[in-house]
């Protein structure tokens, strides 16, 4: 399997590996630091973060940081912890990624697959959307979410996401369907398939890759959006702005313990999400359908 | 009324009409096949038999329904496409049944179904497989497969063979044939490819710019050219086309054409009514396999003409060589045995088979029909 191993334009010499591992471990070190950091000091009491060292492990080891960042931290008024505004983000999280990126994944189809007069002009005006900046559509945003009866609530969240996440899911969609043979959907359509059938049989189900960068994307963004939350969340805030509380509360001792243990807590669903869905990031699902 | 009509039928895109006046019926159990270069409609035409794109006017109609309008499904029709577009996520036996499985039939037929055609196409082994770990000549009796199965009134063909290396493009012909023959099917078939036409078809139509230019039995299309465009289209090499002059002696009119040495000579038609074009210019088509060395001329013939003139340059292709000469002034082809023995740079006595030639309008290069 000589094509295997020589799968680098250039052959690299035994200085030259070390060179290049080097530079990588250094780089690797750099990005970590933050994070060891986090863990490091989420792991301490309080006493040996404000008596020393950052970047020493912790001496005693203690899960008390975690405990009180989840459950007990003053969070605004209320000593409730983090828990429910966690519970707020997954609420608002997943059906605002699932419904953008089935709508996403419907736009693409219909524009690909199902050309109309005019079907330029709304892609267009879809991928438009894109380039809105947030600040601009708040106060318009505030007073549609007020007539529809949905301000302050997670429903209006979702909305406001999956309104802001349709530009994005079609681009990836589309682009992607665009380069799906169309000879497919035509033998679909003489096999007596229908308009959702065929979408459903034949599309989606070699969709795998575009789907998980969709999904990567909006929940990404959905989790780490502050902006949105902090303006229309109401009672119920996510995760996002509940941390900010945390971090922010100007009353008594810093606990920089439990605000570490807090920012983790809030960055874990991301952090999962890649590395569940990257798995199934697989290429060559399309192989063999047509001639290559 | 035929089994496949189509009657009149034009497509227009905008202002742009693309198909004139397409007329065409075809008998159950036909092979039609719609040849031309690419452009000439001839995919559109199969895309609105298929219903995939919609007809701007005129009829097609399926065993007398006329069908404009009416959904690709709902026409019993299956189409056979040129990438196989076979679902990537599915099985092969999925594959083949996901039509019939859109029309609601059960199961159980499904496999009797699946299985007969499966062993009629000897992909019996393959239906668990997925589109992907199959080759080319497999894909394609698959895609083959799946139109069969649904046992439709017509089957509809849009270049099947071109993906495939020129090997296996004749071994599929083959069989494609050898299936036509054995289920009596009714097929309309595109290529742009005149050998696929001339084997596989019961009728062509040969199309160009819109329009068809010819339809008719292969020998038809072969032998009896509608137009110039026709002649030289099909065939290889070429029909040769050569400008002459009609000249009448004792009655019976002859080519006059210019040798490779300027020299006048004579060439003696077997078509009478050429005598009306005395004194005028034609051009007159000859195959290259009409020009042969005396001794490889047709026998059965009853008019070889025999014309000295110099060899340009020879190909031996094996089972023939072609010969090159100038006549009239154009650079013309020769097919001959492989043993002829013309050779480059000199004289050499060919033999012209006239009753195979054919004579066209020079203006509007239409055949002059006897």
């Amino acid at each position: 399997m000589a094509a295997v191993e020589q799968d680098t334009a250039v052959r690299t010499g035994g200085l030259t590996r070390i060179f290049i591992y080097g530079i990588l471990l250094i780089f690797m070190l750099f990005y970590m630091m933050p994070l060891f950091v986090m863990v490091a000091n989420s792991l301490k009491p309080l006493p040996e973060i404000t008596g020393g060292n950052m970047m020493a492990l912790p001496q005693v080891w203690t899960l008390e940081p975690w405990r009180q960042a989840w459950s007990a931290a003053q969070i605004g008024v209320e000593p409730t912890g983090l828990k429910p505004y966690f519970l707020n983000s997954i609420l608002m999280v997943v059906p605002a990624v699932l419904i953008s990126t089935i709508l996403g994944a419907l736009n693409g189809y219909v524009l690909t697959k199902w050309s109309f007069r005019g079907d330029k002009i709304i892609f267009g005006l879809l991928l438009f959307s894109c380039f809105i900046p947030f600040q601009i559509v708040l106060i318009p945003m505030a007073t549609v979410l007020g007539k529809i009866g949905l301000a302050g609530s997670i429903p209006g969240l979702v909305l406001v996401h999956v309104v802001y996440g349709i530009g994005f899911s079609t681009l990836y969609f589309r682009n992607y369907y665009s380069s799906f043979p169309t000879e497919l959907v035509r033998a679909a359509m003489i096999d007596g398939a229908g308009f959702f059938r065929i979408f459903w049989r034949i599309m989606l189900p070699v969709s795998g890759p575009i789907i998980v960068v969709t999904v990567i994307w909006q929940f990404t963004n959905i989790w780490n959006d502050f902006l949105f939350g902090a303006s229309f969340g109401g009672q119920s805030q996510p995760m996002t702005v509940a941390l900010n509380n945390l971090v922010q509360s100007s009353t008594g001792v810093k606990e920089y313990n439990v605000h570490f243990a807090g920012a983790i807590l809030a960055a874990l669903p991301t952090l999962i999400v890649y590395i569940v869905a990257g798995r199934f990031f697989v290429r060559g699902l399309m192989a063999g359908s047509v001639k290559g | 009324m035929g089994f496949l009509d189509i009657r009149n039928v034009t497509k227009s895109y905008g202002a742009v009409e693309v198909l004139h006046r397409v007329d065409i019926s075809v008998e159950e159990g036909e092979f039609l096949v719609l040849v031309g270069p690419s452009g000439c409609g001839k995919s559109t035409l199969l895309n609105m038999i298929a219903g995939l794109e919609a007809i701007s006017s005129g009829d097609i109609a399926i065993k007398g329904r006329v069908v404009n309008g009416v959904h690709p499904s709902k026409r019993n029709i299956a189409m056979v496409f040129q990438s196989y577009a076979l679902y990537p996520n599915m099985t092969v036996g999925q594959n083949m049944t996901f039509g019939l499985e859109m029309h609601g039939v059960p199961k159980p037929e499904r496999d009797t179904a699946l299985r007969d055609v499966a062993k009629l196409l000897q992909i019996e082994n393959l239906l668990d497989r997925k589109p992907g770990q199959l080759s080319g000549g497999q894909r394609q009796r698959v895609a083959m497969g799946r139109a069969l199965v649904r046992n439709p009134d017509v089957f509809l063909f849009d270049e099947p063979l071109s993906n495939l290396d020129a090997k296996l493009r004749v071994d599929m012909r083959t069989e494609i044939k050898k299936l036509h023959e054995k289920l009596k099917t009714t097929i309309v078939y595109v290529t742009h490819d005149q050998i696929e036409a001339m084997t596989l078809s019961t009728r062509i139509a040969v199309m160009y710019q819109g329009y068809v230019q010819q339809l008719g039995t292969p020998k038809e299309i072969y032998d009896t050219p509608a137009n110039v465009y026709v002649a030289t289209f099909m065939g290889s090499p070429a029909m040769n086309v050569i400008p002459a002059r009609v000249v009448v002696k004792d009655a019976v009119p002859h080519a006059q054409i210019k040798d490779a040495h300027g020299v006048e000579q004579t060439l003696r038609f077997s078509q009478p009514n050429l005598v009306e074009w005395n004194g005028k210019d034609i051009l007159l088509g000859i195959r290259p396999e009409s020009i042969t060395d005396p001794d490889g001329a047709d026998r059965n013939s009853k008019n070889i003409v025999p014309l000295r003139n110099l060899v340009g340059i020879t190909e031996p292709a094996g089972a023939d060589t072609f010969v090159a000469m100038e006549l009239g002034g154009k650079d013309i082809v020769a097919r001959m045995r492989a043993d002829a023995n013309a050779m480059s740079g000199r004289d050499f006595d060919f033999a012209i088979n006239m009753e195979k030639a054919v004579a066209f309008d020079p203006a509007t290069e239409m055949r002059i029909k006897p």
